[in-house]
């Protein structure tokens, strides 16, 4: 995880006609956290898309060293595959593995036979985030990571995502509701709409 | 590269097995419908049947072609694949190439071998069934080109699957002209220009697919 940076200079971003933010410009290093807040609409889940190489910013740079990996409302797993057949694609794609007790911690050890479209939001979110854990990627984008989360859960991931940051790695958090991390940088996005 | 193997294995066992629900024989079962219906259309004439056959057997292919169009891409996009595949970067590209092999394979050979007991219904043997056959050989990669161009276009549309029904009847008029007018003359040319159109086709396809999935993703 040594050595993954990310930083954007002078980032704006325009969806359609609308700009979204513009002079958005923050550097983060290995154990750094940063929270996207603002109300919706000021397009933290284009920043998060724009920081992951998968939407062009409208004016600015974003400096990238390091594998990224993206949680997003959008799970990414086949909905008529068993859970553990699911993750068993990512794992040959990826070739990391889905630790027992990592599953366990998350609730899924249980859930591996049951078909993607049978869970329930919030399993689906968890099954997404132990997808993200087995990429293994230096940095992380969290896009609302807490929707649909019990508390129990919530916890897991918080702290998950304190240990992922104190072993040096970069973790970027979009979400308006708090999210109870040491150390967690703050930036609000509407101090940047135009 | 192992990463497009595990691509192609994924992408074969929606299209066989249960994933897609029959996506695989759903087309196989209509051409072979289209050819049930002609003989009953036309009645029983055997010189009639054996004449138009072939043509039929084109027609029935190319209506196949239409159907597996609105799964071909939509739920991956929809799922978030893509964006996955991107982060870890596998080109789009390459991705689609690995859905056009997927895609004939679970498309072409089918309809191959369905064409055997539709040549039977149709009253069609000996030479016409071998002309039949390696046209529909030549003629099969290019159809599943162009739906899978128009799968890749038609995507972030609304009732993009009647709109992708449209658009490739006008594109596959050429397939069908060559390769059904190789049954009239006889010839070789037209099978080898049914062929050449294929190969035009499937080489064109992974980039107007990536750049369609790529533009989706702006939007």
């Amino acid at each position: 995880m040594e050595g993954c940076r990310l930083s954007v200079n002078d980032l704006a971003c325009r969806r359609g006609d609308r700009l979204l933010f513009s002079g958005l410009g923050f550097s983060l290093v290995p154990g750094d956290a940063l929270q996207i807040a603002g109300p919706n609409g000021t397009g933290k889940s284009s920043l998060l898309r724009i920081l992951a190489g998968l939407l062009r910013p409208f004016a600015g740079t974003v400096e990238r060293t390091g594998a990224v990996a993206l949680l997003d409302e959008r799970p990414a797993l086949d909905e008529h595959l068993p859970l553990g057949q699911a993750f068993d694609f990512w794992k040959r794609v990826d070739g990391g593995g889905y630790r027992a007790e990592e599953l366990a911690a998350l609730g899924l050890a249980d859930l591996l036979d049951v078909p993607v479209r049978f869970l329930s939001t919030g399993q689906r979110k968890r099954a997404a985030f132990a997808r993200l854990k087995a990429q293994g990627t230096p940095i992380r984008l969290l896009d609302e990571p807490l929707n649909g989360l019990d508390t129990a859960a919530a916890s897991t991931l918080l702290e998950d995502t304190a240990a992922f940051c104190a072993s040096g790695g970069i973790a970027v958090i979009a979400s308006h509701q708090p999210f109870a991390l040491a150390g967690l940088r703050q930036l609000d996005l509407s101090e940047f709409a135009s | 590269m192992s990463a497009l193997l595990t691509i192609l294995r994924r992408d074969l066992a929606q299209m066989f097995g249960g994933g897609r629900r029959g996506g695989a024989i759903l087309p196989v079962l209509f051409f072979l419908a289209v050819a049930m219906l002609f003989p009953f259309a036309v009645g029983p004439d055997p010189v009639l049947l054996a004449r138009a056959g072939g043509g039929v057997i084109w027609v029935a292919a190319l209506l196949a072609a239409i159907l597996p169009l609105d799964r071909l891409l939509a739920p991956d996009l929809e799922q978030g694949l893509f964006d996955q595949f991107a982060l870890r970067g596998i080109a789009e590209e390459a991705v689609v190439a690995v859905r056009l092999l997927a895609h004939w394979l679970s498309f072409g050979p089918p309809l191959m071998i369905a064409a055997v007991p539709a040549a039977a219904l149709l009253g069609i043997e000996g030479e016409t069934l071998r002309l039949v056959e390696l046209g529909l050989l030549a003629g099969t990669p290019g159809l599943a080109a162009i739906g899978l161009i128009i799968a890749a276009l038609t995507v972030s549309l609304r009732g993009g699957a009647a709109l992708g029904g449209l658009l490739l009847v006008p594109l596959a008029v050429p397939l069908l002209i060559f390769g059904a007018g190789a049954l009239s003359t006889g010839g070789e040319a037209g099978l080898a220009l049914t062929a050449a159109i294929s190969l035009l086709l499937c080489a064109i396809a992974p980039f107007a697919g990536g750049a369609a999935i790529r533009a989706v993703r702006e939007g």
